[in-house]
């Protein structure tokens, strides 16, 4: 693996732990060669094959396209196959997301995640328009909000979240967005009934920092912003 | 044979959730730690709000001093009068600044106005607050 193969230097990773049925949580320490081009990914797999097989991390594409490996890394969330570990400094903190429920160690329960979608959103949505599809006269381009690889990061990093479970968070509210942009056969007014909601979109404080964390340039916040616009329009021409 | 899997009791318990901050979530708004513009804005839009609410209060209570006479609402004059008192009252302005700017901001950026503008908004608001504030403190300072 690249994190043993020709090392340059030593980190010191410092992994949350936390299994089922244990009592409470810890952090374990593990000191791991990375080379400059070490990704934390492989960081953890080296832990999990050489030092503790217990580590539990769940990854999959290895390109940032599943959404799977989405962790905290030094309390910024981070997909962790294309994070580099050598200018994160000499100890390295890893957790799991924010605001989502722990399985064990660096998993969190995406249940709870996907279940705040509204119903009208299937979980597989089909990629409508590619770069080099024309676009009728006055659409500059079409913009995909099927960017979005559900992995979570946004509610992790989102304030608001934080201090209220019920909210349904960014990731929910920019699909929602994406299916008044594009409703393919949605009625766009129970979406927008969906997110009119003391819970809903009116709940976003405007921290943005759902957008500086995805990692798929969706930008939920001005996602967000603009289906508060949409209401705030729907609300005006009652 | 047992007819549930080895484990499931354990697996169907609820895992804790982590918050960032330390102690309360509500401190997770003011962990620095990785925060965007947008992050630091909001973080910086409740400290200006508390800060707000705590000026009021201390305005009312510096009001019922009239209650007590003149001599002791002339002892408080001739102590707002001082140049830290006076320095005091520029912080007050920059929290009145920041907290209605942002507001402004938040406000065009959440109608969704002009909901992918929120920094240059920022910025903007920001260079206008710090002539006013400059402007402002000139002021303060020179009235005494």
């Amino acid at each position: 693996m690249t994190a043993v193969g020709g090392a340059t230097g030593m980190r010191t990773f410092r992994v949350y732990r936390y299994k089922r049925g244990e009592p409470g949580w810890r952090f374990d320490l593990f000191d791991v060669p990375v080379t400059s081009r070490t990704t934390l990914l492989e960081a953890l797999r080296w832990i999990q094959l050489h030092l503790d097989r217990t580590l539990a991390i769940r990854h999959s594409c290895l390109h940032a396209s599943c959404g799977t490996c989405g962790v905290q890394v030094n309390g910024r969330e981070a997909l962790a196959c294309v994070t580099g570990v050598d200018d994160l400094g000499g100890t390295i903190t890893v957790e799991p997301l924010a605001n989502i429920p722990v399985l064990t160690d660096l998993v969190v329960d995406m249940r709870e995640f996907v279940e705040r979608f509204p119903e009208e959103i299937p979980s597989i949505r089909a990629v409508a328009s590619s770069p080099e599809t024309d676009t009728p006269d006055g659409i500059d381009g079409y913009e995909r909000f099927e960017d979005c690889i559900e992995c979570g990061l946004c509610l992790s990093a989102c304030p608001v979240s934080a201090t209220s479970d019920g909210y349904v968070g960014p990731a929910a509210l920019a699909a929602a967005q994406r299916l008044l942009e594009e409703p393919r056969g949605t009625d766009p007014d129970r979406i927008l009934d969906w997110a009119d909601d003391p819970l809903g979109a009116w709940r976003c404080h405007a921290a943005f920092e759902c957008t500086a964390a995805c990692p798929s340039n969706v930008a939920p916040a001005e996602r967000i912003m603009a289906l508060r616009g949409a209401l705030a329009g729907r609300r005006g021409g009652a | 044979m047992s007819d549930t899997v080895p484990g499931a009791d354990r697996r169907a318990e609820r895992g804790p959730v982590l918050r960032k901050g330390v102690g309360i979530p509500a401190s997770g708004w003011f962990d620095p730690r990785g925060r965007a513009l947008g992050g630091f804005a909001f973080s910086a839009n409740r400290v200006t709000g508390l800060g707000l609410v705590f000026y009021l209060y201390l305005h009312l209570g510096v009001l019922s001093l009239l209650l007590r006479g003149e001599r002791s609402w002339d002892d408080f004059i001739r102590l707002a009068t001082s140049w830290a008192f006076l320095s005091l009252d520029v912080v007050l302005i920059l929290g009145i600044l920041y907290h209605g700017l942002n507001g402004i901001r938040v406000a065009l950026v959440g109608s969704g106005l002009v909901a992918d503008r929120q920094r240059a908004l920022w910025w903007s608001l920001g260079v206008f607050g710090t002539i006013a504030l400059v402007a402002a403190a000139l002021h303060i300072y020179g009235s005494r």
